[in-house]
């Protein structure tokens, strides 16, 4: 798979947001699926929606789709209230459990899903042997879905997803059933339809894939959004750590200005509270002061550190499954 | 207003011919074509030995026939009621389990087309089935023993709307709950409408009101009986040949569940009409309700 090459977007600080929803809401029965859902993702955004399971993901998904009706709230989808059938043909989906026919072949499928989406009859050839390639599949194209495995399924879902070019790209769990190849070959596509100015809003809860591809992520638990960042920010810890030689303990002390020091050992030193910017300044304070620089260790959360610290924080009790 | 009229008939039409696709490339539609081709084959043989071993020449002999190919009916408007059951019973339950569903209905396409899109599919299938081997075996009929039905178009037609009404009432399911327990309501309640007809029929031999009513009663909620005794009256034989048997009130056709006196009035073809409509709409309802 290649990732799809376009030109850069123009600039869009002025476009109306592409999901906007207030208090969104969504009750099955007694259960509470959804709760106070609100959230604005910009035009050309790779928007992470994070949470664990029965967390009301894909709940949410379907809700912005327009497959499930609110039980409150409000939201607009590419400025057209939430369930706007005519808003559809902008926009992809995948879902995180479906099938296609299994008697069709990949290319029916896609021809078929053209033909729903309206796309003009002489592009069908072209958008499907153009997704077909995107996604690996232009050698298995003639073969039925029945033959195909739970990846490949999902890989031609991915490629259904993208016909017409939508602006919007909803993946719900996109790489569930997918090896680290077919992982990659999603975070190139995921790169490619940003670079094309297409938002994506990705719904995962496998950490690494949406901390490589995201910028914004929101992150839900029972229902409810308990954090709505930008992925730098998220991850951004102020520390560092260096291992020096020759530095008496005196300079060490002075290096207190740029941030907090933290005991360290075996010749290391650790600063936290530091701002970003100043990392080169402080290693060139070091040099001054006749240290040897050995290594230079930016501090770095991951995602999953900073999911973790939210969902501990939040209230105990019991998480509905899913 | 007419773009969106245009829009919505489009995307019937393209679901219609994704279940008629679906149909052909199943190899359930082709056994039973093989089998329908079979049965008439065997019929028409069996229908030429009767014809062999007792020349026809008297009404009396091609009423006999006449009520022998009522019977064969009466199998085809069984395979028929079957097939609209179990194609229908399906149709929206299993693409709501297996998430077919899920990614057509995020297209630019509404529940209300998906569902009538798969009826007029559908319904393709059975009324092309109904004419085929109703006039199949008419014909063979007429081609080995000279017996010609007073209407066999309009019995096909009859036999057709059958199982357009069976259909729809398995569609009606489909929306609520799975293929298999949507199919097996329905054929139940084939089956007893089928029952009340006949308790009717009694009903009137014996005078009894309280059994006549059951005949009423039964075609408001399922008006499939009424059809059925329209394709019957099709392939009775023509007024002149049945005078001469003693007329419709004959004992002999009295007491058979398998003779029609007269078509079916008006007013019940409308109401199997309206019935068919109201139900789809019901049916459009009900899964627009439904939580994917």
């Amino acid at each position: 798979m290649t990732a799809p090459t376009a030109a850069p977007a123009p600039t869009a600080a002025a476009d109306p947001p592409v999901i906007e929803t207030h208090a969104l809401a969504k009750r099955y029965g007694a259960t509470l699926a959804l709760a106070d859902l609100t959230m604005t993702v910009p035009r050309g955004e790779v928007f992470g929606f994070l949470g664990p399971n029965g967390a009301g993901k894909t709940t949410a998904v379907k809700l912005l789709v327009g497959l499930t009706r609110p039980s409150g709230g409000s939201g607009r989808l590419l400025g057209a209230p939430l369930g706007d059938v005519a808003t559809r043909r902008r926009i992809g989906y995948l879902p995180e459990l479906f099938r296609y026919q299994p008697w069709m072949t990949a290319r029916e499928v896609l021809a078929l899903h053209c033909e729903l989406a309206r796309l003009p009859r002489e592009r069908w050839g072209g958008e499907a042997a153009a997704a077909l390639e995107l996604v690996g599949l232009a050698d298995r194209a003639a073969d039925k879905i029945e033959t195909y495995s739970k990846g490949m399924q999902q890989r031609l879902g991915l490629g259904v997803a993208l016909l017409g070019s939508p602006d919007l790209v909803l993946l719900d769990e996109p790489t569930s059933a997918l090896d680290p190849v077919g992982r990659l070959d999603v975070r190139q596509i995921i790169a490619g339809l940003r670079d094309r100015g297409a938002t994506v809003f990705l719904n995962s809860h496998l950490l690494t894939e949406v901390e490589r591809v995201c910028d914004r992520v929101a992150i839900v638990d029972r229902g409810r959004v308990v954090a709505e960042v930008a992925m730098r920010e998220l991850l951004d810890d102020r520390s560092v750590r260096l291992r020096v030689d020759g530095l008496g303990a005196a300079d060490q002390a002075a290096l207190a200005r740029f941030g907090r020091l933290v005991p360290a050992a075996d010749g290391w030193l650790a600063l936290t509270g530091i701002e970003g910017d100043s990392v080169p300044d402080l290693v060139a304070e070091v040099v001054r002061r006749g240290g040897r620089v050995r290594a230079v260790v930016p501090g770095h959360r991951t995602l999953e550190d900073r999911f973790l610290d939210l969902l501990a924080r939040e209230e105990p009790g019991p998480r509905r499954s899913q | 207003m007419t773009g969106v009229v245009a829009t919505s008939l489009a995307n019937v039409l393209s679901v219609a011919r994704l279940t008629l696709r679906e149909a052909l490339r199943r190899r359930l539609l082709w056994a039973l074509v093989g089998l329908t081709v079979a049965i008439v084959a065997i019929t028409g043989w069996g229908f030429q030995r009767i014809a062999e071993l007792s020349p026809i020449g008297g009404s009396q002999e091609l009423l006999g026939l006449s009520q022998l190919l009522v019977m064969i009916a009466f199998m085809f408007s069984f395979v028929l009621a079957m097939t609209a059951v179990f194609a229908g019973g399906p149709a929206i339950a299993e693409e709501i389990e297996s998430g077919q569903a899920l990614a057509l209905l995020a297209r630019p396409l509404r529940r209300g087309e998906l569902l009538l899109g798969k009826w007029v599919g559908l319904a393709l299938v059975l009324v092309a089935y109904a004419f085929a081997a109703g006039l199949a075996e008419v014909g063979v009929v007429a081609a080995v023993t000279s017996y010609a039905p007073q209407d066999p178009l309009g019995a096909a037609g009859f036999l057709a709307a059958e199982g357009l009404v069976l259909l729809t009432l398995a569609l009606v399911f489909s929306t609520r709950i799975g293929p298999v327990a949507g199919g097996a309501i329905a054929v139940v309640l084939f089956g007893l409408e089928w029952m009340a007809g006949i308790m009717a029929g009694v009903g009137e031999i014996l005078n009894n009101d309280g059994l006549r009513a059951i005949g009423p009663i039964s075609r408001l909620i399922l008006p499939s009986d009424v059809l059925w005794r329209g394709a019957m009256f099709g392939l009775e034989p023509p007024a002149d040949l049945l005078a001469a048997a003693g007329g419709p009130g004959a004992a002999v056709f009295r007491v058979s569940p398998f003779f029609a006196a007269a078509p079916p009035d008006a007013i019940w073809l409308g109401w199997a009409i309206a019935w068919v409509v109201l139900a789809l709409g019901g049916a459009v309802l009900l899964l627009r309700r439904r939580e994917l």
